[in-house]
């Protein structure tokens, strides 16, 4: 199969044989970087496919930082079946995306030789593990997100996509159940676990409002029947996150300003990081066969 | 020394319709629920479970290792406890 950029693909970035471009970090309201995977251009599936293959394979390295590292063994085994499912659906989602782009990349070329520009991720799923709270806290919104959004995309016209949604929906469904008690258990709970989750909540609070952004890529995915208009989900997940966070007697915070950008490329410093680490077998032993 | 571990739970695995709940191991949660999640996430992700019991262990009571004698003695001098001296008529089906 071999890794990198078949021939005909711009010369840059991962796996090319051209001297490496030099990419200006891109300040968090910056010019978007163009790659050959940014905005709708002529491929608007493969586009989305990759957003929503990149969330899960980025968060799903997140929680595998905690193998090894969880609270107790239970959560620490519940921590990487979590990772291990959010990779089981960037490896479908991605899988999928190559056969759309037909340029000879597989999924693990776009999972290990994509750079951080090239990743349509939300910032939400990059940043750092924090400490146990954070983690769950950031699990939560996203399982929240996930749990609404996967099931609409059961419903897609195209059929692998739906396919995929289905399967991934009943994992989902587990992982907000986890979540959510942990949220319930951590709110409710000491002082000390109280004060984290909160302090987790307020931030991350203004890396949500990019889970529901829409743009050309998006719309022209809905317009085909393909894909979900996550502005309507909004107030299903607002409900969720306001009936468990009372529960957990934690405040909601304040709707303020909201961060973007990853769906383009533009990352925190955060996400090169990871990279580094989870790609640097691959590019250390290119082409290597387990 | 204080035991800081959380209370300990049984777990039972059932794998098809109709077949009994085994026991499968223990794990540590501090109620039921996340007795159930860890006991999911630990002995029911592989295979084939169908449905889950959590037990509280210390709601378990058990024979001792001095019960031994007294309560499992097979008794071999006492074969009239043993069934093999029917036969089993004719017409009816040996499972």
């Amino acid at each position: 199969m071999g890794y990198g950029n078949a021939p005909d693909e711009p010369e840059f970035g991962a796996g090319s044989d051209a001297p490496a471009r030099v990419v200006p970090d891109a300040p968090a309201a910056g010019p978007v970087v163009r790659t050959h995977t940014s905005g709708p251009g002529d491929n608007a599936l493969f586009e989305y496919l990759l957003r929503l293959g990149d969330d899960r394979l980025i968060l799903g390295q997140r929680l595998a930082e905690w193998c090894g590292h969880g609270p107790i063994l239970e959560e620490d085994i519940a921590l990487a079946n979590v990772s291990l499912d959010l990779f089981g659906h960037a490896t479908l989602l991605l899988k999928l995306a190559a056969e759309v782009e037909g340029n000879g990349r597989d999924e693990d070329a776009l999972a290990f030789l994509r750079d951080a520009v090239e990743l349509r991720n939300v910032q939400l799923v990059e940043l750092p593990r924090g400490d146990f709270g954070f983690t769950i806290a950031r699990q939560f919104l996203f399982d929240a997100f996930g749990e609404l959004y996967f099931a609409a995309l059961a419903r897609s016209t195209h059929e692998a996509l739906a396919g995929i949604a289905a399967k991934a929906h009943k994992e989902i469904r587990y992982h907000l159940r986890h979540s959510t008690d942990w949220v319930l258990k951590l709110g409710d709970g000491t002082p000390e676990s109280h004060a984290r989750m909160q302090r987790a909540f307020d931030e991350l609070w203004r890396f949500t409002g990019e889970l529901f952004a829409m743009d050309d890529v998006d719309r022209a995915m809905v317009e085909q029947g393909i894909g979900v208009d996550a502005s309507t989900l909004r107030g299903a997940w607002r409900d969720r996150v306001n009936a468990v966070l009372a529960e957990a007697t934690l405040r909601v915070p304040d709707d303020g300003y909201m961060v973007g950008g990853g769906r383009l490329g533009r990352h925190t410093e955060f996400l090169g990081h990871l990279l580094a680490e989870m790609q640097s077998v691959v590019r250390a032993h290119p082409g290597a066969q387990w | 020394m204080t035991d800081t571990q959380w209370p300990l739970w049984e777990v039972f695995t059932q794998e098809g319709q109709g077949a009994p709940h085994e026991h499968a191991g223990s794990v540590h949660a501090v109620d039921a629920e996340q007795a159930l999640q860890n006991a999911r996430d630990v002995y029911a992700r592989r295979g084939k479970v169908v449905s889950l019991w959590v037990v509280p262990s210390i709601a378990i009571s058990a024979s001792t290792p001095e019960d031994v004698g007294p309560f499992f003695d097979p008794g071999n001098d006492k074969p009239y406890r043993h069934p093999q001296f029917y036969k089993v008529p004719r017409g009816v089906r040996v499972y």
